[in-house]
Protein backbone atom coordinates (compact mmCIF):
# COMPACT_ATOMS: atom_id res chain seq x y z
CA UNK A 1 0.00 0.00 0.00
CA UNK A 2 1.35 3.58 -0.80
CA UNK A 3 -0.29 6.10 1.33
CA UNK A 4 -0.06 9.55 1.49
CA UNK A 5 -0.50 10.36 5.40
CA UNK A 6 -1.40 14.22 6.37
CA UNK A 7 0.57 15.29 3.55
CA UNK A 8 0.72 18.97 3.51
CA UNK A 9 3.13 21.20 0.61
CA UNK A 10 3.61 24.47 0.87
CA UNK A 11 0.79 26.63 -1.17
CA UNK A 12 -0.24 22.96 -2.96
CA UNK A 13 -1.09 20.48 -0.69
CA UNK A 14 -3.00 21.03 2.60
CA UNK A 15 -3.39 17.91 4.92
CA UNK A 16 -4.00 15.28 2.07
CA UNK A 17 -4.47 11.52 3.30
CA UNK A 18 -5.29 8.79 0.68
CA UNK A 19 -4.32 5.31 0.96
CA UNK A 20 -3.79 3.48 -2.37
CA UNK A 21 -3.69 -0.12 -3.11
CA UNK A 22 -2.15 -2.15 -5.21
CA UNK A 23 -3.70 -4.20 -7.68
CA UNK A 24 -5.81 -1.50 -8.73
CA UNK A 25 -5.85 1.89 -11.04
CA UNK A 26 -6.23 4.82 -9.01
CA UNK A 27 -7.15 7.99 -11.00
CA UNK A 28 -6.48 10.76 -9.89
CA UNK A 29 -8.73 14.34 -11.08
CA UNK A 30 -9.18 17.41 -10.18
CA UNK A 31 -9.29 21.42 -11.72
CA UNK A 32 -6.19 22.67 -12.86
CA UNK A 33 -4.20 23.78 -10.09
CA UNK A 34 -5.86 21.60 -7.33
CA UNK A 35 -2.50 19.78 -6.78
CA UNK A 36 -2.78 16.48 -8.42
CA UNK A 37 1.27 16.74 -9.92
CA UNK A 38 2.02 18.10 -6.84
CA UNK A 39 0.58 14.58 -4.89
CA UNK A 40 1.73 12.56 -7.77
CA UNK A 41 5.29 13.81 -7.07
CA UNK A 42 5.39 13.45 -3.56
CA UNK A 43 4.23 9.67 -3.81
CA UNK A 44 6.84 9.25 -6.01
CA UNK A 45 9.17 11.01 -3.20
CA UNK A 46 10.06 13.49 -5.68
CA UNK A 47 8.37 16.48 -3.97
CA UNK A 48 9.49 16.38 -0.07
CA UNK A 49 6.57 17.79 2.04
CA UNK A 50 6.31 20.42 4.34
CA UNK A 51 3.91 18.14 6.74
CA UNK A 52 3.01 14.73 6.78
CA UNK A 53 4.73 11.32 5.38
CA UNK A 54 4.39 9.28 2.46
CA UNK A 55 4.67 5.58 3.30
CA UNK A 56 5.01 2.37 0.96
CA UNK A 57 4.37 -0.87 2.71
CA UNK A 58 4.23 0.70 6.55
CA UNK A 59 7.70 2.46 5.62
CA UNK A 60 8.17 6.35 5.29
CA UNK A 61 9.85 6.93 1.86
CA UNK A 62 12.45 8.55 3.55
CA UNK A 63 13.60 5.68 5.19
CA UNK A 64 14.49 4.26 1.37
CA UNK A 65 17.45 5.03 -0.56
CA UNK A 66 16.95 6.83 -3.58
CA UNK A 67 17.89 3.61 -5.44
CA UNK A 68 15.42 1.55 -3.93
CA UNK A 69 12.89 3.86 -4.07
CA UNK A 70 13.46 3.88 -7.90
CA UNK A 71 13.31 0.06 -7.81
CA UNK A 72 10.30 0.23 -6.22
CA UNK A 73 8.27 3.72 -7.60
CA UNK A 74 8.37 3.85 -11.35
CA UNK A 75 7.07 7.77 -12.54
CA UNK A 76 6.16 8.19 -15.85
CA UNK A 77 6.42 12.80 -16.06
CA UNK A 78 3.66 15.38 -17.90
CA UNK A 79 7.14 15.78 -20.35
CA UNK A 80 7.53 13.38 -22.94
CA UNK A 81 10.61 15.38 -23.98
CA UNK A 82 13.85 13.51 -24.33
CA UNK A 83 17.00 15.06 -24.97
CA UNK A 84 18.97 13.12 -26.97
CA UNK A 85 17.38 11.40 -30.41
CA UNK A 86 17.47 7.90 -28.95
CA UNK A 87 16.19 4.47 -29.95
CA UNK A 88 13.20 2.63 -28.52
CA UNK A 89 15.29 0.09 -26.76
CA UNK A 90 18.21 2.30 -25.44
CA UNK A 91 15.26 4.53 -24.24
CA UNK A 92 13.49 1.24 -22.29
CA UNK A 93 17.22 0.37 -20.98
CA UNK A 94 17.26 3.76 -19.22
CA UNK A 95 14.43 1.78 -16.60
CA UNK A 96 17.10 -0.30 -15.92
CA UNK A 97 19.65 2.07 -14.48
CA UNK A 98 18.64 1.55 -10.75
CA UNK A 99 19.57 -2.12 -10.73
CA UNK A 100 22.84 -2.53 -11.54
CA UNK A 101 22.16 -5.75 -13.06
CA UNK A 102 24.11 -7.74 -15.37
CA UNK A 103 23.90 -6.21 -19.22
CA UNK A 104 22.31 -9.71 -20.67
CA UNK A 105 19.62 -9.31 -18.01
CA UNK A 106 18.78 -5.95 -18.65
CA UNK A 107 18.48 -7.13 -22.43
CA UNK A 108 16.39 -9.76 -21.62
CA UNK A 109 14.25 -7.60 -19.34
CA UNK A 110 13.85 -4.53 -21.95
CA UNK A 111 13.29 -6.53 -24.85
CA UNK A 112 10.17 -8.76 -22.99
CA UNK A 113 8.92 -5.04 -22.21
CA UNK A 114 8.83 -4.22 -25.61
CA UNK A 115 7.15 -6.88 -26.84
CA UNK A 116 4.30 -6.62 -24.12
CA UNK A 117 3.93 -3.37 -25.40
CA UNK A 118 3.76 -4.27 -29.15
CA UNK A 119 7.03 -2.10 -29.94
CA UNK A 120 9.54 -5.22 -30.73
CA UNK A 121 9.67 -4.06 -34.20
CA UNK A 122 10.17 -0.16 -33.70
CA UNK A 123 13.31 -1.18 -31.21
CA UNK A 124 15.99 0.29 -33.06
CA UNK A 125 13.43 3.21 -34.45
CA UNK A 126 14.83 6.87 -33.32
CA UNK A 127 12.38 8.33 -31.68
CA UNK A 128 12.28 11.34 -33.74
CA UNK A 129 10.61 8.93 -36.40
CA UNK A 130 7.73 7.83 -33.93
CA UNK A 131 4.27 8.94 -33.75
CA UNK A 132 2.51 10.23 -30.68
CA UNK A 133 1.12 6.64 -29.94
CA UNK A 134 4.00 5.40 -30.27
CA UNK A 135 5.91 7.40 -28.48
CA UNK A 136 4.03 7.53 -25.38
CA UNK A 137 4.19 3.63 -25.31
CA UNK A 138 8.02 4.15 -25.77
CA UNK A 139 8.08 6.01 -22.78
CA UNK A 140 5.80 3.88 -20.54
CA UNK A 141 8.31 0.93 -21.51
CA UNK A 142 11.11 2.76 -19.95
CA UNK A 143 9.24 2.59 -16.43
CA UNK A 144 7.80 -0.89 -17.17
CA UNK A 145 11.71 -2.01 -17.57
CA UNK A 146 12.51 -0.66 -14.13
CA UNK A 147 9.95 -3.55 -13.08
CA UNK A 148 8.64 -1.88 -10.12
CA UNK A 149 5.71 -2.36 -7.91
CA UNK A 150 3.78 0.98 -8.26
CA UNK A 151 3.29 3.25 -11.66
CA UNK A 152 2.54 6.86 -11.07
CA UNK A 153 1.98 8.54 -14.52
CA UNK A 154 1.22 11.99 -14.64
CA UNK A 155 -1.16 12.57 -17.96
CA UNK A 156 -0.09 10.04 -19.52
CA UNK A 157 -2.85 10.08 -22.13
CA UNK A 158 -3.08 13.99 -22.53
CA UNK A 159 -2.01 14.22 -25.94
CA UNK A 160 -3.28 10.92 -27.18
CA UNK A 161 -5.97 10.30 -29.74
CA UNK A 162 -8.98 7.89 -28.16
CA UNK A 163 -7.75 4.80 -29.56
CA UNK A 164 -4.34 4.71 -28.24
CA UNK A 165 -5.90 5.99 -24.70
CA UNK A 166 -7.71 3.45 -25.05
CA UNK A 167 -4.54 1.18 -26.02
CA UNK A 168 -2.69 2.47 -23.34
CA UNK A 169 -5.38 2.11 -20.43
CA UNK A 170 -5.87 -1.50 -21.56
CA UNK A 171 -1.84 -1.51 -20.78
CA UNK A 172 -2.73 0.24 -17.38
CA UNK A 173 -5.43 -2.35 -16.66
CA UNK A 174 -2.86 -5.42 -17.41
CA UNK A 175 -0.42 -3.85 -15.10
CA UNK A 176 -3.25 -3.54 -12.08
CA UNK A 177 -4.48 -7.30 -13.22
CA UNK A 178 -1.15 -8.06 -12.64
CA UNK A 179 -1.05 -6.88 -8.89
CA UNK A 180 0.82 -4.09 -9.25
CA UNK A 181 -0.31 -0.16 -7.96
CA UNK A 182 -1.27 2.06 -10.85
CA UNK A 183 -1.78 5.46 -10.04
CA UNK A 184 -2.63 7.99 -13.40
CA UNK A 185 -3.50 12.28 -13.16
CA UNK A 186 -6.59 11.73 -15.75
CA UNK A 187 -8.74 15.24 -16.66
CA UNK A 188 -10.89 13.18 -18.79
CA UNK A 189 -13.41 11.85 -15.77
CA UNK A 190 -15.40 9.36 -18.27
CA UNK A 191 -12.37 7.79 -18.23
CA UNK A 192 -11.52 7.96 -14.95
CA UNK A 193 -15.56 6.50 -14.22
CA UNK A 194 -15.03 3.75 -16.99
CA UNK A 195 -11.28 2.53 -16.07
CA UNK A 196 -10.83 3.27 -12.72
CA UNK A 197 -11.61 1.26 -9.56
CA UNK A 198 -10.89 4.27 -6.80
CA UNK A 199 -10.47 7.60 -7.88
CA UNK A 200 -9.04 10.50 -5.55
CA UNK A 201 -10.24 14.01 -6.36
CA UNK A 202 -8.32 17.04 -5.11
CA UNK A 203 -10.05 20.89 -5.15
CA UNK A 204 -7.59 23.36 -4.41
CA UNK A 205 -4.63 21.23 -2.71
CA UNK A 206 -7.08 19.32 -0.40
CA UNK A 207 -9.18 16.18 -0.94
CA UNK A 208 -12.67 16.56 -2.23
CA UNK A 209 -14.05 12.79 -2.49
CA UNK A 210 -11.95 9.66 -2.66
CA UNK A 211 -13.04 6.12 -2.94
CA UNK A 212 -15.10 4.10 -6.01
CA UNK A 213 -15.52 6.13 -8.82
CA UNK A 214 -19.74 6.07 -9.29
CA UNK A 215 -19.11 7.76 -5.60
CA UNK A 216 -16.16 10.21 -6.09
CA UNK A 217 -17.11 11.33 -9.01
CA UNK A 218 -21.16 11.55 -8.50
CA UNK A 219 -22.86 14.65 -9.80
CA UNK A 220 -23.24 16.59 -7.15
CA UNK A 221 -18.97 16.29 -6.97
CA UNK A 222 -18.49 17.83 -10.48
CA UNK A 223 -20.95 20.39 -9.59
CA UNK A 224 -19.27 21.51 -6.45
CA UNK A 225 -15.31 21.14 -7.43
CA UNK A 226 -15.70 22.08 -11.36
CA UNK A 227 -18.21 24.16 -10.65
CA UNK A 228 -20.40 22.24 -13.76
CA UNK A 229 -23.53 21.17 -13.77
CA UNK A 230 -23.24 17.63 -15.71
CA UNK A 231 -24.60 14.20 -15.95
CA UNK A 232 -23.37 11.06 -16.51
CA UNK A 233 -25.37 8.93 -18.85
CA UNK A 234 -25.07 5.30 -20.18
CA UNK A 235 -24.48 1.98 -18.41
CA UNK A 236 -21.92 1.44 -15.96
CA UNK A 237 -18.66 0.72 -17.77
CA UNK A 238 -19.50 3.09 -20.26
CA UNK A 239 -21.00 6.26 -19.23
CA UNK A 240 -20.11 9.22 -20.53
CA UNK A 241 -20.57 13.16 -19.46
CA UNK A 242 -23.22 15.45 -20.88
CA UNK A 243 -23.56 19.19 -19.88
CA UNK B 1 34.40 -1.25 -27.40
CA UNK B 2 32.41 0.34 -30.20
CA UNK B 3 33.61 0.12 -33.63
CA UNK B 4 33.97 4.81 -33.47
CA UNK B 5 36.78 3.61 -30.27
CA UNK B 6 38.50 1.18 -32.59
CA UNK B 7 38.88 3.98 -34.95
CA UNK B 8 39.74 6.52 -32.99
CA UNK B 9 42.40 4.80 -31.45
CA UNK B 10 43.44 3.69 -34.67
CA UNK B 11 43.88 7.31 -35.80
CA UNK B 12 45.51 8.10 -32.54
CA UNK B 13 48.29 5.46 -33.07
CA UNK B 14 48.57 6.62 -36.53
CA UNK B 15 48.77 10.39 -35.93
CA UNK B 16 50.94 10.43 -32.58
CA UNK B 17 54.17 9.32 -34.11
CA UNK B 18 53.78 11.32 -37.11
CA UNK B 19 53.32 14.33 -35.08
CA UNK B 20 56.85 13.98 -33.14
CA UNK B 21 57.77 13.78 -36.60
CA UNK B 22 56.85 17.07 -38.01
CA UNK B 23 58.12 20.76 -37.19
CA UNK B 24 59.58 23.73 -37.97
CA UNK B 25 62.71 20.99 -38.11
CA UNK B 26 61.48 17.74 -39.82
CA UNK B 27 62.44 14.50 -38.52
CA UNK B 28 62.63 11.57 -41.07
CA UNK B 29 63.24 7.71 -39.57
CA UNK B 30 64.51 7.12 -43.17
CA UNK B 31 67.12 9.68 -43.60
CA UNK B 32 70.50 9.58 -41.13
CA UNK B 33 69.54 11.02 -37.73
CA UNK B 34 70.16 14.94 -37.01
CA UNK B 35 72.90 15.32 -34.14
CA UNK B 36 69.82 17.30 -32.15
CA UNK B 37 67.37 14.77 -33.26
CA UNK B 38 66.76 12.88 -29.53
CA UNK B 39 66.91 16.31 -27.99
CA UNK B 40 63.88 17.51 -30.21
CA UNK B 41 61.78 14.55 -30.10
CA UNK B 42 62.54 13.72 -25.98
CA UNK B 43 62.26 17.51 -24.50
CA UNK B 44 60.06 19.31 -27.25
CA UNK B 45 57.86 17.11 -29.31
CA UNK B 46 56.84 14.31 -26.94
CA UNK B 47 55.67 16.38 -23.67
CA UNK B 48 54.00 18.59 -26.19
CA UNK B 49 52.22 15.84 -27.78
CA UNK B 50 51.40 13.90 -24.79
CA UNK B 51 50.02 17.21 -23.37
CA UNK B 52 48.27 17.68 -26.59
CA UNK B 53 46.47 14.21 -25.82
CA UNK B 54 45.56 15.06 -21.81
CA UNK B 55 44.25 18.53 -22.98
CA UNK B 56 42.02 17.14 -26.14
CA UNK B 57 40.73 14.38 -23.96
CA UNK B 58 39.95 16.16 -21.07
CA UNK B 59 38.38 19.00 -23.21
CA UNK B 60 36.62 16.37 -25.25
CA UNK B 61 35.31 14.36 -22.47
CA UNK B 62 34.47 17.51 -20.19
CA UNK B 63 32.19 19.24 -23.74
CA UNK B 64 30.10 15.57 -24.09
CA UNK B 65 29.20 15.75 -20.19
CA UNK B 66 28.42 19.11 -20.22
CA UNK B 67 26.28 18.53 -23.21
CA UNK B 68 24.57 15.33 -21.58
CA UNK B 69 24.38 17.75 -18.17
CA UNK B 70 22.73 20.66 -19.88
CA UNK B 71 20.56 18.25 -21.94
CA UNK B 72 22.02 21.42 -24.75
CA UNK B 73 23.94 20.44 -27.56
CA UNK B 74 25.13 23.89 -27.63
CA UNK B 75 26.58 23.72 -24.46
CA UNK B 76 30.53 23.88 -23.72
CA UNK B 77 32.75 22.97 -20.40
CA UNK B 78 33.44 27.31 -20.99
CA UNK B 79 29.73 27.77 -19.66
CA UNK B 80 30.80 27.08 -15.92
CA UNK B 81 32.90 30.03 -15.89
CA UNK B 82 35.67 28.15 -14.76
CA UNK B 83 38.52 28.63 -17.96
CA UNK B 84 37.62 32.47 -17.18
CA UNK B 85 38.50 32.38 -13.94
CA UNK B 86 41.12 29.77 -14.03
CA UNK B 87 42.48 33.02 -16.94
CA UNK B 88 42.03 35.71 -14.32
CA UNK B 89 43.88 33.90 -12.13
CA UNK B 90 46.57 33.20 -14.69
CA UNK B 91 46.51 36.70 -15.70
CA UNK B 92 46.90 38.07 -12.39
CA UNK B 93 50.19 35.83 -11.78
CA UNK B 94 51.65 38.35 -14.64
CA UNK B 95 50.37 40.99 -13.14
CA UNK B 96 52.09 40.60 -9.69
CA UNK B 97 55.34 39.74 -11.87
CA UNK B 98 55.95 36.38 -10.46
CA UNK B 99 55.14 34.52 -14.07
CA UNK B 100 59.19 33.94 -13.86
CA UNK B 101 58.14 30.84 -11.38
CA UNK B 102 57.29 28.04 -13.43
CA UNK B 103 55.07 27.18 -10.64
CA UNK B 104 53.43 30.22 -10.25
CA UNK B 105 51.24 30.57 -12.79
CA UNK B 106 49.95 27.23 -13.30
CA UNK B 107 49.14 27.69 -9.27
CA UNK B 108 47.53 31.07 -9.41
CA UNK B 109 45.06 29.55 -12.43
CA UNK B 110 44.23 26.51 -10.46
CA UNK B 111 43.71 28.72 -7.60
CA UNK B 112 41.46 31.02 -9.69
CA UNK B 113 39.62 27.89 -10.83
CA UNK B 114 39.05 26.84 -7.80
CA UNK B 115 37.74 30.25 -6.55
CA UNK B 116 34.83 29.68 -9.44
CA UNK B 117 34.54 25.58 -8.18
CA UNK B 118 33.40 27.37 -4.87
CA UNK B 119 31.57 30.03 -5.83
CA UNK B 120 29.20 28.09 -8.08
CA UNK B 121 28.69 25.28 -5.07
CA UNK B 122 28.01 28.18 -2.96
CA UNK B 123 25.42 29.46 -5.21
CA UNK B 124 23.87 26.32 -6.83
CA UNK B 125 25.19 23.30 -4.43
CA UNK B 126 22.45 22.63 -2.10
CA UNK B 127 19.79 22.96 -4.45
CA UNK B 128 21.53 20.99 -6.94
CA UNK B 129 19.32 22.91 -9.96
CA UNK B 130 20.67 23.13 -13.55
CA UNK B 131 18.98 26.26 -14.00
CA UNK B 132 20.39 27.94 -11.32
CA UNK B 133 23.51 26.42 -11.82
CA UNK B 134 23.58 27.68 -14.97
CA UNK B 135 23.40 31.31 -14.50
CA UNK B 136 25.77 31.19 -11.57
CA UNK B 137 28.12 30.01 -14.06
CA UNK B 138 27.52 32.66 -16.63
CA UNK B 139 27.53 35.25 -13.63
CA UNK B 140 31.23 33.71 -12.91
CA UNK B 141 32.18 33.78 -16.28
CA UNK B 142 31.43 37.42 -16.84
CA UNK B 143 32.80 38.75 -13.35
CA UNK B 144 35.95 36.88 -14.41
CA UNK B 145 36.05 38.33 -17.65
CA UNK B 146 35.70 41.76 -16.57
CA UNK B 147 37.83 41.15 -13.62
CA UNK B 148 40.31 40.08 -16.37
CA UNK B 149 39.79 43.36 -18.47
CA UNK B 150 40.74 45.37 -15.53
CA UNK B 151 43.83 43.82 -14.67
CA UNK B 152 44.90 44.10 -18.41
CA UNK B 153 44.27 47.86 -18.15
CA UNK B 154 45.68 48.36 -15.03
CA UNK B 155 48.62 46.49 -16.34
CA UNK B 156 52.08 47.98 -14.98
CA UNK B 157 53.80 48.04 -18.44
CA UNK B 158 53.73 47.00 -21.96
CA UNK B 159 55.51 44.32 -21.80
CA UNK B 160 53.25 42.35 -19.29
CA UNK B 161 50.78 43.48 -21.04
CA UNK B 162 51.69 41.84 -24.35
CA UNK B 163 52.63 39.27 -22.30
CA UNK B 164 49.27 38.76 -20.91
CA UNK B 165 47.78 38.69 -24.12
CA UNK B 166 49.48 36.42 -26.24
CA UNK B 167 49.19 34.02 -22.71
CA UNK B 168 45.39 34.16 -23.11
CA UNK B 169 45.17 32.70 -26.59
CA UNK B 170 46.65 29.34 -25.59
CA UNK B 171 48.92 27.53 -27.47
CA UNK B 172 51.10 24.29 -26.13
CA UNK B 173 54.33 25.77 -27.92
CA UNK B 174 57.45 25.62 -25.46
CA UNK B 175 55.31 23.54 -23.08
CA UNK B 176 57.34 20.41 -21.46
CA UNK B 177 57.38 18.15 -18.99
CA UNK B 178 56.42 20.19 -16.48
CA UNK B 179 53.33 21.12 -17.31
CA UNK B 180 52.52 17.36 -18.31
CA UNK B 181 53.21 16.92 -14.54
CA UNK B 182 50.68 19.65 -13.04
CA UNK B 183 48.07 18.75 -16.00
CA UNK B 184 47.81 14.94 -16.53
CA UNK B 185 46.90 13.98 -12.42
CA UNK B 186 44.30 16.62 -12.58
CA UNK B 187 42.73 15.91 -15.93
CA UNK B 188 42.56 11.97 -14.84
CA UNK B 189 41.22 12.95 -11.34
CA UNK B 190 38.22 14.62 -13.43
CA UNK B 191 37.81 12.35 -15.97
CA UNK B 192 37.51 9.56 -13.20
CA UNK B 193 34.48 11.84 -11.51
CA UNK B 194 33.13 11.94 -15.39
CA UNK B 195 32.73 8.26 -15.98
CA UNK B 196 30.80 7.86 -12.23
CA UNK B 197 28.93 10.55 -13.18
CA UNK B 198 27.63 9.08 -16.85
CA UNK B 199 24.54 7.12 -16.13
CA UNK B 200 23.35 9.68 -13.89
CA UNK B 201 23.75 11.80 -17.39
CA UNK B 202 22.07 9.29 -18.95
CA UNK B 203 19.15 9.52 -17.02
CA UNK B 204 19.10 13.21 -17.33
CA UNK B 205 17.85 12.48 -20.61
CA UNK B 206 14.68 12.28 -19.30
CA UNK B 207 14.39 15.44 -17.69
CA UNK B 208 15.19 15.84 -14.18
CA UNK B 209 12.37 14.95 -12.57
CA UNK B 210 12.26 11.01 -14.09
CA UNK B 211 15.92 10.97 -13.68
CA UNK B 212 15.80 11.73 -9.92
CA UNK B 213 12.43 8.72 -10.14
CA UNK B 214 15.41 6.54 -11.22
CA UNK B 215 17.36 7.20 -8.31
CA UNK B 216 19.77 10.46 -9.59
CA UNK B 217 20.69 12.26 -6.29
CA UNK B 218 20.99 16.00 -8.07
CA UNK B 219 23.16 17.23 -5.55
CA UNK B 220 25.89 14.85 -5.44
CA UNK B 221 25.87 14.67 -9.83
CA UNK B 222 26.09 18.56 -9.12
CA UNK B 223 29.09 18.36 -7.03
CA UNK B 224 30.86 15.37 -9.76
CA UNK B 225 30.18 17.97 -12.27
CA UNK B 226 31.39 20.87 -10.38
CA UNK B 227 34.62 18.71 -9.56
CA UNK B 228 35.50 17.23 -12.75
CA UNK B 229 34.97 20.27 -14.99
CA UNK B 230 37.02 22.45 -12.66
CA UNK B 231 39.76 20.03 -12.59
CA UNK B 232 39.95 19.79 -16.60
CA UNK B 233 39.26 23.07 -17.71
CA UNK B 234 41.28 24.81 -14.95
CA UNK B 235 44.35 22.54 -15.31
CA UNK B 236 43.87 22.83 -18.63
CA UNK B 237 44.03 26.77 -18.59
CA UNK B 238 46.81 25.96 -16.48
CA UNK B 239 49.12 24.95 -18.50
CA UNK B 240 48.16 26.54 -22.11
CA UNK B 241 45.65 29.48 -22.01
CA UNK B 242 42.05 29.30 -23.13
CA UNK B 243 41.38 26.59 -25.54
CA UNK B 244 38.08 27.11 -26.65
CA UNK B 245 36.02 25.02 -29.24
CA UNK B 246 37.08 21.29 -28.82
CA UNK B 247 34.56 20.58 -25.83
CA UNK B 248 31.45 22.42 -28.59
CA UNK B 249 32.93 20.32 -31.49
CA UNK B 250 33.95 17.00 -30.77
CA UNK B 251 31.23 15.54 -29.26
CA UNK B 252 29.03 16.47 -32.24
CA UNK B 253 31.43 14.50 -34.28
CA UNK B 254 31.28 11.47 -32.77
CA UNK B 255 27.53 11.87 -31.56
CA UNK B 256 26.25 10.60 -34.73
CA UNK B 257 28.11 6.89 -33.99
CA UNK B 258 27.27 6.21 -30.94
CA UNK B 259 23.77 5.28 -29.75
CA UNK B 260 23.11 9.26 -28.67
CA UNK B 261 23.85 8.45 -24.54
CA UNK B 262 25.77 10.86 -22.88
CA UNK B 263 27.42 8.45 -21.28
CA UNK B 264 28.22 6.84 -24.48
CA UNK B 265 29.73 9.46 -26.38
CA UNK B 266 32.25 10.19 -23.25
CA UNK B 267 35.01 7.95 -24.57
CA UNK B 268 34.83 8.57 -27.89
CA UNK B 269 34.95 12.30 -27.62
CA UNK B 270 38.00 11.82 -25.12
CA UNK B 271 39.35 10.06 -28.17
CA UNK B 272 38.53 12.49 -30.57
CA UNK B 273 39.41 15.25 -28.21
CA UNK B 274 43.15 14.10 -28.06
CA UNK B 275 42.93 13.27 -31.95
CA UNK B 276 41.78 16.97 -32.55
CA UNK B 277 44.32 18.69 -30.34
CA UNK B 278 47.12 16.73 -31.48
CA UNK B 279 46.78 17.12 -34.98
CA UNK B 280 45.63 21.03 -34.84
CA UNK B 281 49.17 21.53 -32.74
CA UNK B 282 50.82 20.12 -35.24
CA UNK B 283 49.53 21.84 -38.34
CA UNK B 284 49.80 25.16 -35.63
CA UNK B 285 53.46 23.90 -35.91
CA UNK B 286 54.10 23.41 -39.15
CA UNK B 287 52.70 26.15 -40.79
CA UNK B 288 54.91 29.35 -42.14
CA UNK B 289 53.53 32.29 -40.44
CA UNK B 290 56.06 35.37 -40.01
CA UNK B 291 56.89 35.90 -36.39
CA UNK B 292 56.55 32.49 -34.51
CA UNK B 293 53.99 29.95 -34.83
CA UNK B 294 49.81 30.03 -35.01
CA UNK B 295 48.59 29.93 -31.64
CA UNK B 296 46.43 26.87 -30.88
CA UNK B 297 43.42 28.93 -29.33
CA UNK B 298 43.54 30.64 -31.99
CA UNK B 299 43.79 28.07 -35.06
CA UNK B 300 40.62 26.35 -33.31
CA UNK B 301 38.44 29.26 -32.97
CA UNK B 302 38.72 30.01 -36.50
CA UNK B 303 37.94 26.33 -37.27
CA UNK B 304 35.22 26.18 -34.83
CA UNK B 305 33.32 29.36 -35.87
CA UNK B 306 32.19 27.85 -39.39
CA UNK B 307 31.71 24.72 -37.72
CA UNK B 308 29.23 26.09 -35.39
CA UNK B 309 27.81 28.37 -38.08
CA UNK B 310 26.99 24.52 -40.27
CA UNK B 311 25.82 23.64 -36.46
CA UNK B 312 22.79 26.55 -36.28
CA UNK B 313 22.19 26.67 -40.11
CA UNK B 314 21.34 22.51 -39.45
CA UNK B 315 18.97 23.37 -36.71
CA UNK B 316 17.39 26.26 -38.37
CA UNK B 317 16.57 23.51 -41.28
CA UNK B 318 14.96 21.05 -38.77
CA UNK B 319 12.90 23.86 -37.39
CA UNK B 320 12.53 25.11 -40.58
Amino acid sequence: MLEALGLGVRGRLNNVTAQLRSGRVTAICGPNGAGKSTLVGALAGLIAPASGTVTLASQPLTDLTPQERARRIGYLPQSAEVAWNLSVRTLAALGRLPHRTPAAQDADIVDEVLGTLGLSALADRPLSTLSGGERARALLARVLATQPQWILADEPLAALDLAHQRGLIRHFRKLAQDGRGVVLVVHDLALAMNHADHVVVLDRGGIAAQGAPQAALSEEVIARVWNLDARWLGDPGHRALAF
Amino acid sequence: MTRPVWILLAALALAFPLSLLAGQVWISPFSPPLPNAPAILMELRLPRAVLALVLGAGLGAAGAAMQGYLRNPLADPGLFGIAPAAALGAVLSFYTGYQAQAFTLPLFALLGASGAMGLLALIAGRAGSIALFTLAGMMVASLAGALTSLAISLSPNPFALSEIVTWLMGALADRGWHEVRIAAPFTLVGLALLWRAAPALDALALGEAAARSLGVDPARLLWLMIAAIGLIVGSGVAVAGMIGFVGLMVPHMVRPFTDQRPSSTLLPSALAGALLLLVADCLCRIMPLKGGELRLGIALSLAGAPFFLRLLLGMRRKIG
